[in-house]
């Protein structure tokens, strides 16, 4: 018998000889028909002229090059100072959440629900129009409120999630509270949340391109002021081109480290017990964290 | 308070806009998510590797790349279409992939053991899928798929400022007519907060009705 490519599901059996011979047949039929339609593109992309030389022009030029690479610089520096910030707000506000006080509890808890159900860009917004802040400052602050909301929900769960037989031994050997949250559940937390923060910070370096709309000079800012020259007979298509592979690129990258890790973990016996659930945009629902 | 009784007409416009956008974005996302799911679960490489590559690259898009591509892009081909069309075509695309996900996961908790009963039962591929597969799926797929449209919600702000009418966009027409830029915002977080509340308040009364019981 052959292995089966995907053994995961209730939907069907092994298939014999001639339901293969059928997927086969059919396997066939959509990649021609995907085919076709990629071959459509690719004609239109030629028809309405997006090839021309003037249009790739542009990319040979030093100074459009740098433009780029600034652009670029610019949202790696956006998303690596709101990483960094929504890192230790995530982790000021998970405190909160799990503090013995009442009123701090409740406080952190309003701060973390209402900003995860704001959209990011009202965030954004709201502190560049309304409080007159620069570009990048209001993107960088928009952008560490939600994440760090996001944030401190994933390393909550992500404590909670850790046995509770290793806080209660803890506890049982005289350690305070700090000791026990410090030396016993956070080290465990972290390596089971690690994969959940990464998956987070994807979100994260999605959205500095949120930075275009207020006017912030990253990556996709340099593409529209290329793409809007009349001197290289606007050439929107092919700035789209260059940038989103990168865009699309990176966040991949990020997403498979993500998936790395946790795959990695999944071997490792130390961890196994904690599965934190992963970090869901703004979920509001009470029994899903 | 004076911001919202005088401009009422504007907010409402903006709030309705934001209602319409999600509504018809998440029908569409629920659809495409669905294709997609199946395409991902199915028997055939090529419809894998097909789903495979629409979730990866969708989910690793930034949404305002999207917009930029779809919105200023198409018409460059000839393709001519109202602003809102190319909104709810971009975000329900984007968010496809986030619901198709959570549909193939929900059908990977069913366990094999119930297709293989079904199955061993005579029940033909239809039968199992509609009368055993799907409706325990269903069920553990309600709450990932309300906060997917809540998240749909949210999102659907990026759209104001391609120039179509909904919530976020009403700050401008207000902020040109001289009105306090604060309250201004105060009331465009409370209608989000609204849509967002309400939503996830249906997802609750669904889950309620038909969740797995914990």
């Amino acid at each position: 018998m052959k292995a089966l490519a995907h053994d995961a599901t209730a939907l069907y059996d092994v298939p014999g000889p001639r339901t293969e011979r059928r997927h086969r047949l059919y396997g066939v039929l959509s990649t021609l028909i995907v085919l076709g339609l990629l071959a459509w593109i690719l004609y239109l992309l030629f028809d309405t002229g997006q090839f021309t030389y003037t249009k790739w022009m542009p990319f040979e030029y030093k100074g459009i090059q740098r433009l780029l690479l600034r652009g670029l610089g610019n949202t790696l520096k956006a998303f690596a100072i709101a990483a960094a910030l929504s890192l230790v707000l995530g982790t000021v506000l998970a405190v909160g959440r799990l503090s013995d006080h009442r009123a701090v509890r409740w406080l952190a808890t309003l701060v973390v629900e209402f900003f995860r159900a704001m959209p990011v860009l009202v965030m954004i917004f709201f502190i560049f129009v309304a409080l007159k802040v620069q570009p990048l400052p209001a993107l960088v602050a928009g952008l560490t409120l939600y994440n760090g909301s996001v944030l401190a929900e994933v390393f909550r769960s992500g404590v909670n999630a850790v046995e509770r037989g290793q806080g209660e031994a803890a506890f049982a050997l005289g350690m305070r509270k700090t000791q026990v949250m410090t030396h016993v559940l956070v080290p465990q937390a972290v390596r089971a949340m690690l994969p959940a923060i990464i998956s987070q910070l994807v979100v994260a370096l999605k959205d500095t391109s949120l930075g275009y709309l207020i006017t912030y000079e990253e990556f996709l800012h340099a593409g529209k002021l290329i793409a809007s020259n009349l001197d290289y007979d606007l050439p929107f298509i092919p700035v789209v081109m260059v940038i989103s592979p990168i865009y699309i690129g990176m966040c991949m990258l990020l997403s498979w480290f993500a998936q790395w890790v946790s795959k990695r973990q999944r071997r490792n016996p130390k961890v196994e017990a904690a599965v934190v659930a992963p970090a869901e945009p703004g979920t509001l629902l009470p029994g899903v964290q | 308070m004076d911001v919202l009784t005088s401009n009422f007409s504007t907010f409402a416009k903006g709030f309705l806009g934001t209602v319409e956008l999600t509504v018809y974005s998440s029908v569409l996302a629920l659809v495409l998510g669905f294709v997609m799911a199946s395409f991902r679960v199915a028997p055939v490489g090529s419809f894998r590797v097909f789903g495979t590559v629409w979730v990866t690259v969708l989910r690793n898009t930034p949404l305002t790349l999207l917009f930029f591509a779809v919105l200023l892009g198409l018409p460059r081909f000839g393709l001519v279409l109202p602003f809102k069309v190319f909104a709810i075509l971009a975000l329900g695309c984007y968010t496809s992939a986030f619901i198709c996900e959570a549909l193939r996961s929900g059908i990977n908790t069913v366990p094999r053991g119930q297709g293989e009963a079904a199955r061993s039962l005579g029940m033909t591929f239809g039968q199992t899928l509609s009368m055993v597969v799907l409706p325990q799926a269903f069920r553990s797929v309600i709450p990932p798929v309300g906060s997917t449209i809540i998240a749909l919600a949210k999102n659907s702000a990026i759209a104001g400022a391609f120039s179509v009418t909904e919530l976020l966009g009403t700050y401008k027409t207000l902020s040109e007519l001289g009105y306090n830029i604060i309250w201004t915002f105060f009331w465009i977080a409370v209608g989000y907060l609204i849509i967002t509340l309400t939503i996830s308040a249906i997802f609750n009364v669904l889950e309620k009705r038909w969740g797995v019981p914990r």
